[in-house]
């Protein structure tokens, strides 16, 4: 009796499952939408991570404006000049080298360094911090809840024990979802030539600036006065800012930083390998 | 007259979105403009059709007949899942505007509990062909008004002025039981 049952049921499931199968097979005949077939090679050269970095939604609606001619090949970031030859070649065009962008996490105020005026126990996410105004005294560092880390599809960041997210040059592809995660706009996305950055936000004046934070830029100017170019380096709203057309990025501005928050080419050696080793050390 | 009873009975006093919570996936999801939701009523009321067309046979010369209606749920959902391929494939090749704005919400019909309940509640009630095909109409009907509803109001509460808090799906879930309050009112409608 079980027996029968068991053979009525896989006959009577295998048989509905094959008349809906074969129903749908002819469907999918007469149905068929033509598709640029260039579409499916296009998207299947794209790296598929959906990181956002060229502006559209995903690789699949890349692909699709590619075949189109509506987007030029070099728009990945995340594939480099590898993939847009690739793609130049499918779709018969020519394109141009562009530069690696690597993302630059430009607060340097972690826990040791930074000043709390008050704890935060809301939701632990930088968003929600970022509307009480954040527990730092600075208002322009680092929330330290990671959201950047999160937006990132290719493992290129972590938090450090300091409480700062930390980029593995590595691995960074430069889509820039970090530096859109972030609700304070600390990270910044820039071509790997740029060697000297200013790690800080601070607009605060310099007294409260180094009382919050001991790495804060106090817009004393001495990185403004030895840069060789003039116009390199400026003052804008109390904070050092490098003009990336006319500064040199060796470290030769930086010398003179008393607080240490400007200097030249150190972060990129970052890499997943030398962060793991530097962590087990502090730890 | 009975087939008219389960028309107002299905579409209006038994809501499925409104009284029995089926399908707010859907119902919450594509409820942000009037557009969108009246397409998603409309793909959602075809296949619910369809589905009530095409799940009873299954259920009355196949299941039934071999004596193995304990199938039931493995078959409607093969049956459901097969449907909303070929609804899919259909206003892909007749719509594609419709299929982009649709998007992810069309093949999440398959997965709309709101579908296998009509054809779980349809053998059920033990209703024949022409009242199971009413039957899921009427829920589709029911279902279009009700996310057709939601949709109105949401687009209102663009310009109104609410507190953080509440705002998005907690205001949107929250409209939601005021409205299954709303229609309890429906209840006294027919007797019995």
């Amino acid at each position: 009796m079980l027996a029968r049952l068991m053979i009525i049921s896989v006959v009577s499931m295998g048989g509905i499952g094959a008349v809906l199968a074969g129903f749908l097979a002819f469907a999918d005949k007469k149905l068929r939408v033509e598709e640029d077939p260039r579409i499916e090679e296009l998207s299947g050269i794209l790296p598929g991570s959906n990181c956002g970095g060229c502006g559209y939604p995903g690789c699949r609606a890349l692909a699709e404006k590619l075949a189109k001619g509506e987007a030029p090949p070099n728009v990945c970031v995340a594939g480099g000049n590898a993939v847009a030859k690739k793609l130049a070649a499918v779709l018969g065009v020519e394109t141009k080298d562009h530069k690696r962008m690597l993302a630059v996490v430009l607060c340097k105020g972690g826990r040791a360094e930074a000043e709390r005026r008050a704890s935060y126990r809301g939701d632990e996410t930088c968003t929600a911090s970022n509307l009480t105004g954040g527990d730092k005294s600075c208002s322009y560092g680092c929330l330290g809840y990671g959201e950047c880390v999160d937006a990132c599809k290719y493992d290129a960041m972590a938090m450090n024990p300091n409480g700062l997210p930390a980029v593995f040059y590595d691995k960074c592809v430069g889509c820039g979802a970090c530096a859109r995660a972030c609700p304070r706009n600390i990270i910044e996305m820039h071509p790997e030539d740029h060697k000297l950055f200013v790690y800080c936000r601070s607009r605060d004046k310099g007294a409260y600036a180094k009382k919050a934070c001991s790495v804060a830029c106090i817009a004393c100017g001495l990185c403004v006065k030895d840069c060789t170019v003039p116009g390199g380096i400026e003052l804008i709203d109390n904070l050092a800012t490098v003009n990336y057309k006319l500064a040199p990025q060796n470290g030769e501005s930086a010398k003179r930083c008393p607080t240490k928050c400007i200097f030249s080419g150190i972060e990129e050696q970052m890499t997943m390998k030398n962060y793991h080793a530097s962590a087990r050390k502090t730890a | 007259m009975k087939l008219i009873f389960i028309f107002i009975s299905a579409s209006l006093i038994n809501n499925f979105v409104l009284t029995y919570f089926l399908g707010i996936c859907p119902f919450v999801g594509v409820s942000n403009k009037t557009e969108n939701a009246l397409n998603m009523g409309l793909a959602t009321t075809f296949v619910m059709t369809l589905t009530a067309a095409v799940t009873w046979p299954i259920y009355t010369y196949i299941l039934v007949r071999f004596n193995v209606p304990f199938l039931e749920y493995v078959a409607f959902i093969i049956a459901i899942a097969a449907l909303v391929q070929l609804v899919e494939m259909y206003i892909r090749k007749s719509s594609p505007a419709l299929y982009r704005a649709l998007g992810i919400y069309l093949p999440l019909i398959t997965t709309n509990c709101a579908v296998l309940g009509l054809a779980l509640f349809m053998v059920l009630r033990d209703y024949n062909y022409i009242e199971s095909i009413v039957f899921g109409f009427a829920t589709g009907v029911g279902f279009t008004l009700a996310i057709l509803m939601m949709s109105g109001i949401r687009e209102e509460l663009d310009f109104a002025d609410i507190p953080k808090p509440f705002q998005g799906i907690s205001i949107t879930l929250i409209l939601a039981g005021m409205m299954a309050l709303a229609f309890m009112g429906f209840a006294g409608l027919i007797r019995g």
